[in-house]
């Protein structure tokens, strides 16, 4: 890593400031905090003999900021807890943030209420983690497929419903005539592929997609990612891809945000991120991905361990597993800092130029 | 899974490939309890065909014939098989008419406790927060006051109020209302603690995602996936309520003895154990026991065949 | 001899359908110090030949034939007593999920001083500093404040530490980790990925690492088997599989990564899915998915529906392929005729 180059690279544009051409989805400062207290009745205790209010969070998300341009598959990875499910779950409003404002095709969405949010529904579509939990037992495919269709084109009659599901059933390699069967019936891969096209019935511009793939086999993963490609080729969507799974973004995602303990650390096209990653953590992500090339593995190690959310680090949340860090990071909260190529990274030795 | 044929089976092959149905086939008291089960209501059911008299006519009634014995016991009038109780009344008939009773309030009294329970649960479970404060609350408090404290309130206050002889006309729905209440909480927390299981389950997140409504929601998608627990504790609900009413009527507070239902035919026969004539109590005890120990049985089988890990009984 | 002999191993589950063949005339060898991966899909198997090797297969399962020579003793048919003496002493386990082996109510001290004596005549307080030793070696910090620990206190990471320095407790022969590190996060997995083959290497302990993550096997095993729906498909050196590999189905496996794909492409997918045990079909298990079983010529090989394919010998590597058997024979005849 040259570190002249990355330091005059620095320009101390705010992120905020900088406007392409109008992204589709624009997360604006999202926070989100869980509470850990339970109710209010849980949340008094005594403390020198006065009774107090006590609450302690979990912060799942702090202070995220992300655009998602029309066309592209936006990945954000991570290692389990940094906050990423929390990102995709706002995003669709199954949660609501804290703090700050989630905005779809310049309309602020996340204060919506739910018959407010239904056109939306139609346009964003969510495919979830596990193919064994995210289809009801006790509806057949058909079932599950016609129940979104239903609901958004109240008008159709019984012969367009059938005809759209069919379509959206072969559209995924789904034998329409399986549509009698219930979820359990089918492969774990198969199930995917339904719930893909459970997704994709009501005709969505933008999918999340949370751990699409981790859930399945090698083989099958292939295909679903095939088969997502394959969809976002044809209906021109556009991607929240969530996954754990490095191997996947490199081949997947057009742009890439590693996230750390609820916060982004570093944004980047694919080719970029994977040819010169910045953030510490980020390079110790990458070199940890078992290839098939080495024998002897040489990732980078980290101290320690991601320090609960629940008490978070003071400074950089990174700065307790960080070979680089110094006073600096310890107090100051670094922010996404844009270089000249495009990248933006939350790092004070890289905009110190230490890296 | 194997998809060799593209046709889907029906809901009898289904049935037939079930894990229930292969378990039933195998298991001996299961179908031992069912069978007995079976035939106590087929024959509670048609009373009026099988009894030889009706024990709600009291013309038919001879009160010279009362306490005679079963027909194994010297002294016994051959038209009365099982004898006869301290009111003439034919045992068997009686007994017939009694099962009915007793069945009849006992899937009264759970069919209000499910639909109160369900309900309060899946609100309680799906919605959570303030509400399932309210309703779990709610359900502590009900928890708190026994069937029998209930019954005796209740029964206490229609008597004073509207007269016995309105509550006595009225007893079999009394009964349902009272059992139904005092107990819709051990559905209501079954119910909610499934549903908070299922609700924590990517297929609700889906239907969330795809902007269907709460309430379809929860009758649709979530409700369906509660259904066995909900069976299985139905089971256990109906012996519950079965001995409750018995209960309440041996102390007098439930079925009037000119409408007995098993556990009044029990408090009724009780004054004449001393006095030698122990067949009027013994054998509608007997039959008690055998209704309610073969569902017991059968609501034990059913729950380990369908083992919901979160049933409490 | 080899240390570990597993030979025609047939292992099989008594369902209600009917019995069903959780693997099939399963064959290797692991020598003193060696480093085997069992490679398969969910369902191939290789869960249940690494647990059989133990005879741990609870019922419906059971071992319907073939052996498991251990030093020469045979384990399939040792008594449970014997068997106990082995376990967790010469040959111990590692588990995916850690909360399988501890016992959330002991402290990890209890729990590695009760290990220790019940297969060795030794105080507590000996126990304990080997424990303290174990804990040293798997690069625990603060080694000695863990031992009064819980398990419920520690991260997973921490806790799959624990459980390697568990195995490692009575210097066993071979270590049999099941999917060790595929609940864990990538950076903690490449820690203890690489924890792992340091310890088996300096104490020249055997490891049998039963994974579905090729990248993993690459880096850490000599030897690999392919499992597929049940039976073994491949086997050989590691290095040579992963570069070169024969079988049809490893192939695809391999090529089917993200990582040996242009970025943006479409990746090389297998069609269809493993089939069920139940339900094998006839011939090779993998023929219906196969892209192999025509000729040049186009017309089916007869064999890969019908009969099921042996092992033939490619280099270092034995192949169960009709194909690869085929070719091999061309390649005979052909070089006699030359």
């Amino acid at each position: 890593m040259s570190t002249q180059a990355s330091a005059a690279a620095v320009n101390h544009i705010p992120a905020d400031n900088i406007e392409t051409a109008a992204p589709l989805l624009q997360i604006r400062g999202l926070k989100k905090r869980f509470s850990l207290s339970g109710d209010f009745l849980e949340q008094l205790r005594f403390k020198g003999g006065k009774l107090v209010r006590h609450q302690e969070h979990v912060h799942a998300i702090n202070g995220v900021n992300l655009d998602i341009s029309r066309g592209e598959a936006l990945c954000v990875v991570g290692e389990s807890g940094c906050g990423k499910s929390t990102v995709a779950r706002t995003v669709m409003g199954l949660l609501s943030p804290s703090e700050g404002e989630i905005h779809y095709d310049g309309q602020r969405i996340d204060n919506l209420n739910s018959r407010q949010l239904l056109p939306y529904r139609k346009r964003m579509q969510m495919i979830f983690q596990n193919p064994y939990a995210s289809l009801n037992p006790r509806m057949t495919i058909q079932q599950t497929l016609e129940e979104p269709l239903r609901l958004h084109h109240p008008k159709w009659n019984r012969q367009q419903i059938a005809d759209k599901v069919e379509e959206v059933m072969r559209s995924v390699g789904i034998d329409p005539d399986w549509g009698k069967r219930f979820g359990h019936e089918f492969s774990g891969g198969q199930r995917q592929r339904i719930a893909i096209a459970r997704a994709l019935a009501v005709d969505p511009e933008f999918i999340v997609a949370d751990e699409p793939i981790s859930a399945l086999d090698v083989s099958i993963q292939a295909q679903v990612l095939n088969l997502l490609m394959e969809a976002q080729h044809e209906r021109h969507l556009t991607y929240l891809f969530i996954t754990h799974d490095l191997a996947v973004v490199e081949h997947f995602g057009t742009r890439v945000a590693v996230m750390y303990l609820g916060t982004v650390c570093e944004i980047a096209t694919t080719a970029t991120l994977f040819a010169k990653p910045r953030h510490p953590y980020t390079q110790a992500l990458l070199s940890s991905i078992p290839r098939l090339e080495d024998d002897r593995p040489q990732h980078i190690r980290l101290e320690g361990e991601v320090p609960t959310p629940v008490h978070l680090p003071s400074g950089c949340v990174f700065h307790g597993r960080c070979p680089y860090a110094n006073a600096r990071c310890r107090q100051e909260i670094p922010q996404l800092q844009l270089h000249n190529d495009g990248t933006r990274v939350a790092c004070h030795a890289v905009e110190e130029g230490r890296l | 899974m194997t998809m060799t044929t593209n046709k889907a089976p029906s809901r009898l092959d289904r049935f037939r490939d079930s894990f229930v149905w292969y378990s039933f086939k195998r298991d001996r008291t299961a179908q031992l309890c069912l069978a007995v089960f079976l035939c106590l209501v087929v024959a509670a059911f048609s009373a009026p065909l099988l009894a030889p008299t009706d024990p709600y006519d009291l013309r038919q009634i001879d009160i010279m014939a009362s306490e005679l014995p079963p027909f194994w016991i010297d002294g016994a009038d051959e038209q009365y098989t099982l004898g006869t109780d301290a009111q003439g009344r034919d045992l068997w008939s009686i007994i017939l008419y009694g099962t009915r009773v007793s069945l009849l309030i006992g899937f009264g009294a759970v069919i209000l406790q499910a639909l109160l329970g369900v309900t309060f649960g899946l609100l309680a479970g799906y919605l959570g927060g303030r509400v399932d404060a309210f309703l779990m609350r709610l359900a502590d408090i009900q928890l708190s006051f026994s069937t029998l404290m209930v019954a005796i309130v209740v029964g206490a206050v229609v008597k004073a109020t509207l007269g016995g002889a309105f509550y006595s006309q009225y007893a079999v729905l009394m009964l349902v209302l009272i059992i139904g209440l005092a107990e819709w909480p051990q559905y209501a927390r079954t119910v909610r603690a499934s549903v908070l299981a299922e609700r924590g389950k990517e297929y609700v997140d889906a239907a969330r995602v795809m902007g269907l409504r709460s309430k379809r929601i929860m009758f649709r998608h979530v409700l369906p996936n509660t259904l066995s627990p909900i069976f299985v504790i139905s089971t256990v609900q109906i012996a519950n309520a079965i001995i409750s009413e018995a209960a309440l009527s041996f102390l007098g507070l439930g079925m009037p003895e000119t409408h007995p239902s098993l556990g009044s035919l029990i408090k009724a026969g009780f004054d004449y154990i001393q006095s030698g004539s122990w067949w009027i109590t013994l054998i509608p005890g007997a039959v008690l026991v055998v209704l309610v120990l073969s569902i017991n049985l059968l609501g034990d089988w059913l729950r380990d065949v369908m083992n919901p890990r979160l049933y409490k009984g | 001899m080899a240390l570990l002999e597993v030979s025609q191993l047939d292992v099989r589950f008594a369902l209600r359908q009917g019995e069903v063949k959780a693997i099939r005339d399963v064959s290797f060898t692991l020598e003193r110090g060696e480093r085997l991966g069992i490679v398969g899909e969910s369902g191939a198997g290789k869960s249940v030949a690494a647990f059989s090797l133990l005879n741990l297969i609870s019922k419906p399962g059971f071992i319907a034939g073939g052996s498991i020579r251990f030093e020469g003793q045979t384990l399939n048919t040792m008594s449970e007593r014997g068997l106990r003496k082995i376990r967790g002493n010469r040959i111990s386990m590692i588990f995916q999920d850690p909360m399988m082996t501890l016992n959330p109510v002991l402290s990890i001290g209890e729990q590695m001083v009760e290990c220790l004596k019940a297969h060795r005549r030794i105080s507590s307080r000996e126990a304990r500093a080997i424990a303290l030793d174990k804990l040293r070696q798997v690069q625990i910090p603060s080694p000695e404040k863990r031992l009064d620990q819980y398990p419920h206190e520690l991260s997973g990471g921490m806790r799959q530490r624990i459980i390697i320095a568990i195995a490692l407790l009575l210097d066993p022969d071979i270590i049999i980790a099941d999917e060790p590190t595929t609940a864990l996060d990538v950076t903690i997995q490449a820690e203890i990925m690489a924890l792992l083959l340091d310890l088996c290497e300096q104490h020249n302990v055997g490891l049998i690492l039963i994974t579905h993550d090729l990248g993993v096997v690459s880096q850490v095993t000599q030897r690999m088997l392919v499992m597929y729906a049940g039976r073994v498909i491949e086997q050989g050196p590691t290095r040579e599989i992963i570069n070169d590999p024969q079988h049809p189905y490893t192939q695809g496996l391999i090529n089917a990564l993200p990582q040996m794909a242009t970025p943006g492409e479409k990746l090389n997918q297998i069609r269809g899915s493993m089939p069920s045990l139940s339900n094998l079909p006839s011939g090779c298990a993998f023929h219906p998915r196969c892209d192999f079983i025509k000729r040049a010529d186009g017309q089916t090989r007869p064999a890969c529906v019908e009969q099921v394919p042996g092992f033939v010998q490619t280099g270092n590597c034995q192949v169960a392929c009709h194909m690869v058997a085929e070719l091999l024979e061309d390649r005979r005849l052909k070089e006699e005729g030359q």
